[in-house]
């Protein structure tokens, strides 16, 4: 009964910081919900008239959905990066921050699964993959050990997430018996989901670019780097708009990890660019289309540089101590690492890997109108949910809204 | 020889050959199921050599045959020469150096070819006289693997003469119009 | 489907006692749990349960097209493993087979599907699909100087689209022939990027068929109709192969380049070809071992 009363108060006052913000903050919801509707509006028509009204043909039958399911699983994956120190290591600054990084990785797993769902031609069919109703072809496809993994790192972080959150609302400290194991198994998991991402790609004999052994560690590299990349922005954002505290150190130490990252991230693409180049075999071709185009065929070839060019960028202001630690380079930073993984993994996985296609034809694939707005559909529903959660869970964690007191949180929490 | 009946078949063969070559979607209008499927040993796919073949009638230009109701009551010339009063559309490009019309039409009875032994044999058994010199055609042939096949796969094949599809005087294939090509793949609205 | 169960109940004019409802509540609420948890795939579904489906196929495709259509269930024929071999020597890239196919196996003409692709390739480099053009349209085929490679499903027997295949949707039936359950793809397409032939094509919008063309004549887990979003490919004509005929694209070549027949009859075309003739597969280091073969007859 007490547990009841306790959920009622926290949905009543939940719903009360949810609608509680300055303008910022509802002009921030408004352009979410709008892009939301027009993601909506696009998704319809493409139900309607199918996939075709995509740019993607049988000659690149995936494109932008499925690279932003990629880049996103990096983004959930990212999580653990933080977790390692914050419980593995008892490392308070990042501690506090790691439940942020959580719920990023809740939310980032929900737009995984909303890309991969616009993404299949029958969606009224999705519970096919789901037994005991439908079949899931498990152990042999990777696609099915995707749906697991990323179904279990989904419950995994939610029950961490909403464990910690409710004890602190309960005004108690979390039970470390079923936090430290479940975080100590998400750690596997976020390295499994990126993982079996990759596999995804790299089981697949059909397409020399993307069977290399070192697509899983490169996946994991610059997961590593997106992610936090990511979180990086949001702290700040919080502590600017809350009354969040954040130590300087944890952020100076988050962004030397990223620049560990990204040199690994750069140094496996180079691994990989050299042997492509080098050795100069019939393969090199999906690389040189990435890199230097194919004949008249040079679309993705400013998109690629660009990315080469950011994610050095990234690294040289975050390996330097004095660049890390300077507000303004430090974002730059961040902005850059986040752009350049997103165009390396958004188009330099999926187009080349099908560019020139099995039978060496070349369909110059770029996403249509639709593909976008659904695709900033999904982005602005995901950040929604993670502005949502976050307006509930700041002011949980700095003891503003507790049982207690439900439904007069002390002192409004804004932040856009 | 040659009986009435046999021709008959012969016929018949050919109608069903035609419509095979059809594009149709429909049932093969003939297609006994005589070899029972579960003994995959086909009786046609490995004819033993001497045995006739089932075959259209060979593809003559109306009302040339038989050759011999115009050849009966001419004198044989065996002399290499320009034809200038008949047959003047044929126009030979089959080893022409080498060649001429009686090393493979018989000059005694003209309803008949032979071979290079002397053996006379009928149109419809031209293939044994393609085989002199194309041999392994005729094996592959015998075999199924030369040449178009109609019919089933594990029973009933249909045949074609070598010259259901070579004119024996001009054997090579002529090139012919491609259907279309197919669309190139394009973006929404393009 | 649940209701069909519970509803042989004739008594409509009579008040209907507790006693009856609770028995057509029951037998309703089993027929449901049967209809649900039975096997929905075709690769699974008891004969009985099979034949209902197709009737239900059938009785669907008449309602759309307007017409009788036959969806037959014809099964593999034990002892027989279906193969194919191309003369590579003798196509002179008409596109008969490609339209053939198109007519026999109800692809769809507006947003077009071809099963079979047809490449124009230059002799002095061989078989390289980097060179390859599929969209040659000269006034006359052969053209000087060029030979043509069709290709469509390898039917492989080490085949990746069905492993990769999520709920199992696409299998490698008995006969070697790989097929689809197209009510049950879900059109996630990981199968067209695991083919390396490139043989597996995707409904992007509504099939057209035009209802005259439709060839009533159909297997189903070949040529019946498909729904838009759903992936589909070659089935070496299930429907003809299965009744001892050949392949539509066998019988139209003008020049006998395509072979057919049984891999595991020692007396079929496709053995003798292997036997005597230079027989080569599409990407051999894949170790995908297609049953389709490429030969040079001379």
């Amino acid at each position: 009964m007490n547990f009841l009363r306790l959920f009622a108060r926290f949905v009543r006052g939940s719903v009360f910081l949810v609608l509680r913000g300055n303008s910022a903050y509802w002009a921030w919801i408004a352009v979410l919900l709008a892009l939301i509707a027009s993601g909506g509006i696009a998704y319809a028509r493409q139900v309607t008239e199918g996939l075709g009204i995509t740019a993607m043909r049988d000659q690149v039958s995936w494109g932008f959905y499925i690279g932003n399911f990629t880049f996103l699983v990096g983004v959930a994956a990212a999580a653990v990066v933080l977790v390692i120190p914050a419980y593995v290591y008892e490392w308070k600054p990042i501690r506090e921050i790691v439940i942020y990084g959580e719920l990023l990785a809740v939310s980032a797993i929900i737009m995984c699964l909303l890309f991969v769902l616009v993404d299949i031609g029958r969606p009224d069919r999705f519970w096919h993959l789901l037994p005991p109703a439908g079949h899931l072809n498990f152990p042999y496809s990777i696609l099915a050990w995707d749906v697991l993994v990323l179904n279990i790192y989904f419950v995994i972080n939610f029950v961490v997430v909403t464990h910690i959150l409710y004890r602190a609302f309960s005004g108690q400290h979390y039970n470390p018996r079923i936090v430290v194991p479940m975080v100590l198994l998400s750690i596997p998991m976020a390295v499994g989901i990126h993982t079996v991402t990759a596999f995804l790609f790299n089981g697949l004999a059909a397409r020399p670019y993307w069977n290399s052994s070192i697509l899983a560690p490169q996946f994991l590299a610059s997961a590593f780097c997106s992610g936090p990349a990511i979180l990086l922005i949001v702290v700040q954002l919080l502590r600017r708009f809350s009354r969040f505290e954040i130590q300087d150190a944890a952020i100076s130490k988050i962004a030397e990890l990223m620049a560990y990252a990204m040199f690994l991230n750069l140094f496996l693409h180079g691994a990989e660019a050299f042997k492509e180049f080098y050795s100069n075999t019939e393969h090199v071709l999906y690389t040189r289309y990435w890199f230097l185009g194919l004949g008249d065929h040079r679309t993705l070839v400013p998109y690629a540089w660009t990315a080469v060019g950011l994610n050095v960028l990234a690294f040289v202001l975050f390996i330097v101590p004095g660049a890390r630690r300077n507000w303004i380079s430090l974002n730059i930073g961040c902005v850059a690492t986040y752009a350049g993984c997103y165009i390396d993994k958004g188009m330099g996985l999926i187009i080349p890997g099908l560019t020139p296609d099995a039978l060496g034809e070349i369909y110059v694939y770029y996403p249509t109108m639709t593909e976008l707005r659904v695709a900033a559909g999904i982005f602005a529903l995901g950040f929604l949910l993670f502005t949502l959660m976050l307006k509930v869970a700041v002011p949980i964690t700095l003891g503003e809204f507790h049982g207690g007191t439900a439904g007069q949180p002390g002192g409004a929490s804004q932040h856009a | 020889m040659k009986p009435a009946i046999l021709l008959g078949a012969a016929m018949l063969a050919c109608a069903a050959a035609v419509a095979a070559v059809e594009q149709r979607p429909g049932p093969q209008p003939s297609a006994p199921q005589t070899s029972s499927p579960q003994t995959p040993a086909s009786q046609a796919s490995a004819p033993a050599a001497e045995e006739r073949l089932e075959v259209p009638p060979p593809p003559f230009t109306d009302g040339i045959f038989p050759c011999s109701a115009c050849h009966k009551d001419l004198k044989v010339n065996r002399a290499r020469r320009e034809l200038v009063e008949m047959h003047t559309e044929i126009e030979l490009k089959h080893d022409a150096e080498h060649r001429w019309c009686l090393d493979c039409h018989d000059a005694n009875d003209r309803d008949h070819l032979h071979l290079a032994s002397g053996e006379l044999v009928s149109f419809d058994e031209s293939y044994r006289l393609c085989g002199q010199c194309h041999g392994e055609k005729l094996r592959d042939w015998r075999a199924g693997v030369h040449g178009r096949r109609t019919g089933d796969w594990n029973g009933h094949k249909r045949y074609l003469l070598c010259a259901n599809c070579h004119n024996p005087h001009q054997p090579r294939f002529k090139a012919i119009e491609p259907k279309p090509a197919p669309q190139r793949p394009a973006r929404p609205g393009k | 489907m649940a209701t069909n169960d519970g509803s042989p109940v004739p008594a409509r004019t009579r008040p209907v006692t507790r006693r009856q409802f609770a028995t057509c509540a029951a037998a309703a609420a089993a027929g449901f749990v049967l209809t649900a948890c039975g096997p929905k795939r075709l690769y699974e579904m008891p004969r009985a349960r099979l034949t209902q489906a197709i009737r239900d196929m059938e009785a669907r495709y008449a309602a759309q097209y307007g017409t009788t259509v036959s969806v037959s269930d014809a099964p593999p024929i034990a002892g027989v493993e279906f193969a194919y071999a191309l003369d590579i020597s003798r196509c002179i890239g008409c596109r008969r087979c490609v339209y053939a196919c198109v007519d026999e196996n109800n692809q769809s003409r507006d947003s077009q599907v071809h099963w079979i692709r047809v490449f124009s390739m230059e002799k002095g480099k061989g078989v390289d699909f980097t060179e390859a053009d599929p969209y040659y349209a000269p006034a006359e085929v052969p053209e000087e100087g060029h030979f043509y490679v069709p290709v469509a499903c390898q039917q492989c027997k080490n085949a990746p689209c069905t492993k990769v295949c999520p709920t199992g949707a696409t299998w490698t039936e008995p006969d070697g022939i790989v097929v689809i359950d197209y009510d049950w793809c879900i059109g996630c397409r990981y199968c067209m990027a695991a083919c390396p032939y490139g043989a597996r094509h995707f409904n992007w919008s509504e099939p057209t068929i035009p209802k005259a063309a439709l060839n009533t004549n159909t297997h189903y887990l070949g040529n019946r109709p498909r729904p838009k979003g759903v992936v589909e490919k070659c089935t070496f004509c299930i429907q003809r192969t299965r009744n001892g005929r050949y392949p539509a694209c066998v019988e139209v070549c003008p020049v006998g380049a395509r072979k057919f027949g049984n891999l595991l009859d020692p007396a079929s075309e496709i053995r003798y070809i292997i036997e005597h003739k230079r027989v080569m597969v599409l990407k051999e280091d894949l170790n995908t071992l297609p049953k389709f073969f490429y030969f040079y007859a001379t």
